[in-house]
């Protein structure tokens, strides 16, 4: 930790006069291995490094980044950063962050444990979690990949207008893909587990989801086409409010992007709808003590019963919309420069668990999984379809499998028509936690 | 990058331990971007990545490592640690030797990245700017991109082989939104080749805005797409991705040895329509997905798919040919230094057909006409796949008419190659970015003008 701080400061101090000079420094450390028919397929451990520089001179910003600490590439990265500062547009709202009042909050996302495992406890891991998943129905023909998975990562944000921040986190994940077969007929589900070190996983559950999941496609055919209510999956769920935390950002509805520009307070979602950005929830995979800009993470309000609350800001789109940055800066990595984004969406959940949502429903379908979501979702005009499977609702009760149908509405209309959010948060490696939730109103194309 | 010598001691140092295989794969990539957005050049970004990937083979088993310390240290490192896998007690003493070397050089009237002006590149982006946002009051926001990259490769490996490449991709892109009485749309195009900046000679990228701009304001006034199974007419160049998506995945090795495509044990058996050749090129001229060599050092060849709607073979990297006894086809391809190769496509098209596109459309008497198709996905053991319209109009009593908003296509890939039922004579290329595995590589698609009996449209309105 201390290294990247030493790096950091250095490539800082190097500012010439008049120059707002922020080093990002990287460091993370994998481990990834595969199995298949029970022996390891792949097997690959490695620690990556870099960092990335961005200079603002004259309210002109230019980034350059490095894929090693190798001082030579940094000098030579901190002089094309320099050199394509002098390219951009001047624009006055440009400039890096200056510290605020807010203090960090310690949320224990790192766990010394991890370094423990041994590759071979890991390696068992997955061996395991492959033939459980193996022997957990007859109809389970293969599997296709059963991985293990972690991630050690520290990262270190300097400027010279007096950002500081080292933040660290560890991952640690299952996962597989079954292939189920019956009467020559194939179907494919996938189940994981996640956690910061090895004993939060649950292997029974990341085999049991992938089972249940594959084989309950099993018999599935095109639905009908018809308007109904759709019951969305926790993972699905993750999805759409992944997108949606998109026209949230303040800089799209600066640029014209938002669909929700302009509308603060208006009603854009139903009562039951509250959503929040909290990455200093410890539960949620995406939290991190400080954003990518060096700011402590706080929790910001974006929809409360329905009604549209703020967006989310960084630095920059703060100072230009005349508002305090909500520390929602993200970035991708060492070789890109920050952008506004969601870490930790939650929505506020209900009472009922699934199956009494089901109990709930006359006519609709439970959607297992989603695809095409690139594709078929565009978050600027809100048209949304993509391609779904799952189950059947018949008069509160699950009934046939249905696939290769797609689900249509926009993403306007769908929050408008949530009628009921399920209690049963799941806590997914994504920008959001999951939640069972129902729609009504959505199109369903099949035959 | 590394003397044959160094390679040759890392080699013996990764397969001291026992292992059937060993490789070496050194990069160094040197790219630079720029965006245009709101009016403003927002961003110039240069990047420097450099390093090395070893892989030890041993039976079913692959050990990987990579690191960014190209020094004798830093390698020999990383070859222990790919050697873990391995399970000899001792240690093996074997000489290897890899060449003679196969050094693959740019060819001249390349204009590397680097000999162009910063200037130069911003002004493509401005121009496109002005010309997408003068198309039409009604534009009101447009950002253009623009990427390039110069990438050297070294791959050596225990069979011998040393092969060195230099590529350079150049890339542009600009997206419009156009604001209505019915809310936002928006539009997009790029051009993207294995080449330098002498591409500009050739790509006018003022038509490019145009056509993004022209795409935006045309779905101001678009209706919602249908919900049903209806036929379908891709424009030729416009879909390519469908059988990317629908067919190309399912064909490659990795999937036939894991159970998990539908195409396995098929070779020699009709899959698809008769009127369908598909073919996948490393070779073709400077698309997006060529080049000479592939990233396991095999140079880069045209294979045939399927023929007349025959499956003829599938695609392969070193990895499943091996285990075959046969040749890799030149399809071993990886994101960068810090990935693993696995079976790819490169540019995946289908070969033209005699029709015109016209008659095409003539012959149609209610259906979807697809100028544009987004991104798509695919289930390879299902053959399930969806993919996004982003242009698409009716026709109707033969007629292109009126455009319809975005919305997905559906369907299964063996279905919809048995149910093309005419291809035409406009065959293009266009680029993509093709996710497998968590690795992205760039790719190029290609089709003539198709049609298809029976695709489900994910739209919202009455079919």
């Amino acid at each position: 930790m201390d290294d990247l701080e030493i790096i950091a400061e250095k490539i800082v101090s190097q500012a010439r006069p008049g120059e707002e000079i922020e080093a990002f420094v990287a460091w993370d450390e994998e481990t990834s291995i595969r199995v298949y028919n029970s022996a390891i397929e792949n097997l690959s451990k490695s620690q990556s490094n870099g960092v990335g520089i961005r200079i603002v001179n004259n309210h002109k910003q230019g980034f350059a980044w490095a894929g090693t600490l190798d001082p030579a590439v940094i000098d030579f990265a901190l002089s094309e950063a320099r050199d394509n500062a002098s390219f951009a547009t001047e624009d006055k709202f440009l400039g890096l962050g200056t510290p605020d009042d807010s203090s960090p909050k310690e949320l224990n996302l790192w766990r010394d444990e991890l370094a423990s495992h041994s590759t071979e406890e890991k390696v068992s891991l997955a061996l395991d979690l492959e033939s459980r998943l193996r022997n957990s129905d007859k109809r389970i023909k293969s599997v296709e990949s059963a991985n293990y998975g972690d991630v050690s990562s520290i990262a270190s944000v300097m400027t010279n207008t007096g950002m500081k921040a080292t933040y660290r986190q560890t991952f640690s994940f299952i996962a597989a893909n079954a292939i189920a077969v019956e009467n020559e007929e194939t179907q494919t589900g996938g189940g994981y587990s996640v956690g910061r070190t090895l004993s939060e996983l649950d292997l029974d559950k990341a085999a049991q989801d992938a089972s249940v999941r594959a084989t309950r496609l099993l018999g599935a055919s095109k639905p009908p086409s018809a308007k109904m209510t759709v019951l969305f999956d926790p993972q699905v769920t993750t999805t759409l409010l992944a997108i949606i935390s998109g026209t949230l950002s303040g800089e799209a509805v600066l640029k014209g992007r938002s669909l929700f520009a302009g509308r603060i307070q208006e009603q854009v979602a139903s009562p039951i709808v509250s959503l929040v950005d909290n990455p200093t929830n410890p539960s949620a995979f995406g939290a991190s003590v400080y954003d990518a800009e060096g700011y402590p993470s706080r929790s910001t309000n974006l929809i409360l019963e329905g009604a549209l609350q703020g967006f989310l800001y960084d630095t920059y789109s703060a100072r230009r919309a005349g508002v305090s940055t909500t520390a929602s800066a993200v970035r991708g990595g060492y070789s890109s420069t920050p952008g506004v984004g969601a870490r930790a969406l939650f929505l506020t959940p209900g009472t009922a668990i699934q199956s009494e949502l089901i109990a709930s429903i006359e006519n609709g379908v439970l959607v297992q999984s989603i695809s095409g979501v690139h594709s078929g979702v565009n978050p600027i005009s809100g048209d949304f379809s993509v391609g779904a499977e799952g189950l059947l609702i018949k008069s509160g009760a699950l009934g046939k499998p249905v696939k290769e149908f797609t689900i249509a509405s926009s993403l306007q209309r769908m929050l408008q028509e949530v009628v009921a959010v399920g209690n049963d948060v799941e806590w997914i490696p994504s920008v959001a936690a999951g939640v069972s939730l129902v729609v009504e109103g959505i199109s369903i194309s099949g035959t | 990058m590394i003397s044959q010598e160094l390679v040759q001691k890392v080699l013996a140092s990764a397969v001291s331990r026992g292992g059937d295989f060993a490789e070496i794969f050194v990069e160094d990539k040197r790219s630079s971007s720029a965006s245009f957005d709101d009016g403003k050049v927002e961003e110039l970004s240069s990047g420097v990545s450099k390093g090395a990937g070893i892989r030890v083979v041993v039976g079913e088993t692959t050990g990987f490592a990579h690191t960014a310390d190209l020094s004798e240290a830093g390698l020999m490192s990383a070859a222990e640690a790919a050697r873990s896998v391995a399970a000899s007690a001792g240690t093996i003493t074997k000489t290897i030797s890899v060449g003679p070397a196969k050094n693959h050089k740019l060819s001249n009237g390349i204009l590397l990245p680097g000999q162009i002006g910063k200037k130069e590149k911003i002004e493509l982006l401005e121009r496109m700017n002005h010309i997408a946002r003068s198309t039409s009051g009604s534009i009101k926001q447009a950002s253009a991109g623009y990427g390039d990259s110069y990438r050297a490769i070294l791959v050596a490996n225990t069979d011998g082989v040393f092969a060195t490449d230099e590529q350079i991709r150049t890339r542009i892109a600009v997206s419009v939104v156009a604001f209505g009485d019915t809310g936002m749309q928006t539009g997009y195009e790029t051009a993207a080749f294995t080449m330098g900046f002498e591409m500009f000679n050739e790509i006018d990228v003022e038509e490019l805005a145009k056509v993004a701009a022209e795409r935006a304001l045309r779905k101001l006034s678009a209706r919602p797409a249908p919900s049903g199974t209806l036929p379908v007419v891709l424009q030729g160049g416009s879909g390519g991705i469908l059988f990317h998506e629908a067919c190309g995945h399912g064909l490659e090795a990795d999937h036939i040895f894991k159970d998990s495509s539908v195409y396995k044990g098929k070779v020699g058996e009709l899959v698809a329509s008769p009127l369908i050749t598909l073919v996948d090129d490393g070779t073709v001229g400077n698309q997006w997905g060529t080049a000479l060599i592939d990233d396991e050092g095999k140079p880069s060849q045209r294979n045939v798919l399927i023929k007349d709607g025959v499956l003829t073979d599938y695609m392969w990297d070193g990895l499943r040919a091996r285990k075959s006894k046969r040749t890799s086809s030149g399809n071993g391809r990886r994101q960068s230094y810090q990935h693993l190769p696995m079976v790819r496509m490169t540019n995946t098209y289908l070969v033209e057909g005699s029709e015109k596109p016209e008659t095409i459309i003539e012959n149609t008497k209610h259906g979807v006409y697809v100028a544009r198709l987004g991104g798509g996905q695919v289930n390879t053991a299902t053959g399930d796949f969806v993919f996004g319209m982003t242009e698409a109009y009716l026709i109707e009593n033969g007629e292109i008419t009126e455009p319809l908003r975005d919305a997905n296509l559906i369907g299964n890939g063996p279905e919809v190659l048995k149910n093309i039922d005419a291809v035409a004579d406009d065959f293009s290329i266009t680029p993509g970015t093709c996710g497998k595995d968590g690795q992205s590589v760039p790719v190029g698609c290609g089709q003539a003008t198709v049609r298809i009996t029976g695709v489900t449209i994910g739209g919202t309105a009455n079919g």
